[in-house]
């Protein structure tokens, strides 16, 4: 799937990013904790969070992970968005809340990632 | 090759928290690490970067690059851990309230730092700090 069939799908606002939304994300993540996401092996994969301090950015980058949706209306603050930027990660706003965007994203038939062991 | 690099860990500034893991990750790319590699490193160093950060009011973090394997030393001066067996499982915190709201404190730092490497010490003493040497093959 790509980021803008995603960003369709949750009515996003885009943050950053809208010249990169045809890059490919293959699973996804929904989680508030950060080493909950650290947790997941992820290969190309999109983060849904309602998290928006630098720390979700920064573990962002640590995964290598595609694009960021910040659920629940939440949008960082500049400094975090300018982060992402410099990081070349997609960043995409709704005001739907983490359940209802999961769950939509897993109906468009994108998985999770499978667990380090 | 043998290449050395230091980060102070500021405890004080959560938001440039895992700067120190963001930069490791930068030259081991340059410098053609594998990919995995990398990525292991990266997100190892930084849940430790972040438990200095959250728990031990900051460090020294030492970096030993060849071409056999990475070394990670984390040192810091915190009030050290009681029982690291306890400390190890998954789930067990003691963040407080506020740092659960900044996204941490589910437990699940350590166990990463286990998974992610290919040996884990931690040598901790009550009062006076934690040393946690991390090493990843390559
Ligand atoms: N450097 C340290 N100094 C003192 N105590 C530590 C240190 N690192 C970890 N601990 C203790 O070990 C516990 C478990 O650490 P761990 O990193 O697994 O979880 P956490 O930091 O609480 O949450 P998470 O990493 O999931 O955000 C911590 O809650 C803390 O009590
Ligand atoms: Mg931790």
């Amino acid at each position: 799937m790509t980021v803008r069939e995603i960003k369709k799908l949750l009515s996003c606002d885009t943050l950053w990013g809208e010249h990169d939304l045809d890059r490919e994300v293959h699973t996804a993540c929904g989680s508030d904790m950060m080493s909950d996401v650290l947790a997941f092996v992820k290969d190309q994969s999109v983060l849904i969070t309602g998290l928006v301090n630098s720390q979700t950015v920064r573990t962002a980058m640590m995964m290598d992970i595609v694009c960021i949706v910040f659920v629940r209306g939440k949008i960082p603050p500049e400094d975090v968005i300018n982060l992402a930027a410099d990081n070349d990660i997609i960043l995409l706003s709704t005001t739907q809340l983490m359940f209802e965007s999961c769950g939509k994203l897993f109906g468009a038939g994108l998985r999770g990632g499978k667990r380090e062991s | 090759m043998n290449l050395e690099f230091t980060y102070t860990v500021d405890p004080d500034d959560f938001t440039r928290a895992g700067e120190a893991s963001a930069d490791i990750k930068k030259k081991l790319k340059k410098m053609n690490v594998p990919h995995e590699a990398v990525r292991k490193v990266a997100i190892a160093m930084y849940e430790g970067e972040i438990n200095m950060v959250i728990h031990a009011n900051g460090g020294i973090i030492t970096v030993f690059v060849n071409e056999d394997f990475i070394t990670m030393v984390l040192a810091d001066k915190g009030p050290g851990i009681p029982d690291v067996e306890k400390a190890m499982q998954e789930g067990f915190s003691t963040a407080p309230d506020n740092i659960r709201a900044l996204g941490f404190g589910a437990g699940m730092g350590l166990p990463n730092m286990k998974k992610y490497t290919d040996e884990m010490k931690i040598d901790t003493v009550i009062g006076e700090g934690t040393t946690v040497t991390m090493k990843v093959n390559l």
